[in-house]
């Protein structure tokens, strides 16, 4: 904590008050005009807009996608499952950095580099992590539930769509929020598929704004805690759904 | 209704079939090829056996620092990590008040990562200014360079990560709220202390919760790289050069991807082995509660 309030409190200063021994804790004046400097200094308004753009097409794409794989891992019986459920659980050890390479040159080829696709799409196509959390909650909700969709007719779909989706929304909340601060804070999967600067997401932003102005600690801190605050916010409104993701995977899996 | 579910499991599963199939499988397959070329992305992979190999294993010495440097920070962060988390941990099991408000206090610093995460931690570090030096001069102490400094950047690094316990300290309070409270009771009973009580129960109920944070742990260290990028870019005099950094290099610096795919097999046989160990070594150590042990 006491970093943080470091981090705000060097915010507020100017850059004369950054440099004084000892610190003062609370600045004399509030220099709030920083935050609107870092706005005026570099194209920041336009690297969050990039961010937000990135991060929601993601959370859609990874619940859609380990909902389904999930349902499919838990609900349903077919030959393979378990062999394909093991794999799964397998490919989690694969350090990224081992495919990362052919991906990058896969999507070199297909002249993609520079664009969101990069980024988007292997999350619109599941991922262990997050299936694994969704499977194992989904392990957890009675299958009579199911049996009574099915004397009533419902497909398989109307199942996950009408009895399993509506029961799992704690777990797919702590999947959206894991997303949502795994694709805020991505800077490898930026940093080498977005290279002009009007794509940049924020942490690339963040990066070439230490380069140009490495001594600005209070503009540097003000921009670093602009690019915090989403991940703070919803930390404060949905600690809940964290701690519940976070025990699902760890303590039953 | 049998073949309708068959058909249906595939096409649920699908997505991840696909994904697993064109950025898992595939792109392996292309690693190993490339392992063995030299390739820069703009010409044809030119085939060179195992002279990427070779290379790694016998004639660059940034391969063994690398590792070097990977292993005392995984070494070094991974048990201080466990240690604290669970100093913690069991700090905020006795029912004390506010509980809510520690566990909000511990929790908050490990959602935050990236960038912004580095750039405060350079702040805190900065010879000058920083949060700790500055405190320091206050004792007339005058602080190391921390980053700067060829034996501080390590050490500082590891100082860092001891921020993130938070997340470990969340499972471990899950776990230790998990032992059935009998036990305690009957160990009591038999005149056990505090001391007793938490050796032969505590430890031991939580042992599957260790299991998970160290293999999670381990893997998550040995694949540092924003902090090191951010903060030292691997410096100085290569004190901080980790594994990841010096692969992001060759493969989108020098474009040497034939090689820097060597480099990315050689972390994943490093990640394999230990995780192999740790689980091997799993069950002396390890007690899950609810298995039957055929020994």
């Amino acid at each position: 904590m006491i970093p943080l309030a470091w981090m705000l409190s060097t915010s507020l200063k100017s850059l004369g008050t950054v440099m004084s021994l000892p610190p003062e804790w609370i600045p004399r004046t509030f220099h709030w005009e920083n935050y609107a400097d870092i706005f005026r200094l570099v194209p920041f308004g336009r690297y969050v807009w990039n961010t937000v753009v990135i991060t929601l097409l993601d959370v859609v794409g990874k619940i859609v996608s380990c909902s389904l794989v999930a349902f499919a891992f838990a609900r349903l019986r077919w030959r393979g499952r378990e062999v394909l459920f093991l794999i799964m659980l397998a490919t989690m050890m694969l350090p990224p950095q081992v495919t990362m390479i052919p991906q990058f040159v896969v999507f070199k080829h297909m002249e993609l580099i520079d664009t969101i696709v990069p980024l988007v799409l292997p999350n619109w196509l599941g991922g262990p992590f997050l299936t694994f959390l969704l499977r194992q909650f989904f392990m957890s909700i009675p299958l009579d539930l199911d049996d009574a969709a099915r004397i009533d007719g419902a497909s398989n779909f109307g199942i996950y769509w009408r009895v399993v989706l509506p029961l799992s929304k704690p777990a797919l909340a702590a999947v959206a929020i894991f997303m949502f601060n795994g694709s805020w804070n991505d800077f490898f999967g930026p940093l080498i598929y977005l290279h002009s600067r009007d794509k940049y997401t924020i942490a690339l932003g963040l990066r070439s704004f230490q380069d140009q102005n490495y001594t600005e600690w209070h503009l540097l801190m003000a921009a670093s805690l602009v690019a915090m605050l989403p991940v703070v916010l919803i930390f404060f409104f949905a600690q809940k759904y964290f701690i519940q993701g976070i025990v699902f995977t760890g303590v039953k899996g | 209704m049998r073949r309708r579910e068959e058909r249906d499991g595939w096409l649920f599963a699908s997505p991840w079939l696909l994904g697993f199939l064109l950025f898992t499988v595939g792109p392996m397959i292309a690693s190993a090829f490339f392992a063995f070329t030299e390739y820069d992305v703009l010409t044809q992979p030119k085939w060179v056996g195992w002279a990427n190999f070779d290379k790694a294993l016998t004639d660059d010495p940034k391969v063994g620092q690398a590792l070097k440097v990977t292993s005392i920070y995984a070494g070094v962060s991974v048990p201080l990590q466990i240690l604290l988390g669970l100093c913690v941990a069991l700090l905020l099991n006795t029912r004390i008040r506010g509980l809510q408000f520690y566990r909000t206090v511990y929790y908050l610093p490990s959602v935050l990562s990236g960038v912004a995460v580095a750039l405060l931690w350079r702040w805190i570090y900065a010879p000058n200014f920083g949060l700790i030096n500055s405190f320091l001069a206050r004792f007339d102490i005058v602080g190391p360079g921390w980053l700067g400094d060829k034996d501080w950047a390590l050490p500082s690094m590891i100082g860092m990560s001891l921020w993130h316990v938070g997340g470990g300290i969340v499972i471990y309070l899950a776990g230790l709220q998990g032992v059935p409270s009998e036990l305690y009771e009957a160990v009591r009973v038999d005149g056990a202390g505090r001391g007793a009580a938490f050796w032969h129960i505590t430890l031991p109920m939580i042992t599957p919760v260790l299991f998970y944070n160290l293999v999670i742990g381990i893997i998550t260290a040995l694949q540092i790289f924003t902090q090191a990028l951010i903060m030292t870019n691997g410096g100085p005099h290569e004190a901080t050069l980790f594994i990841v950094l010096y692969l992001y290099r060759n493969a989108f610096q020098f474009f040497k991807m034939g090689y820097a795919s060597v480099l990315a097999w050689i972390l994943f046989g490093y990640i394999l082995v230990l995780t192999l160990l740790v689980y091997r070594s799993s069950g002396f150590w390890v007690f899950y509660a609810g298995e039957l042990k055929s020994r």
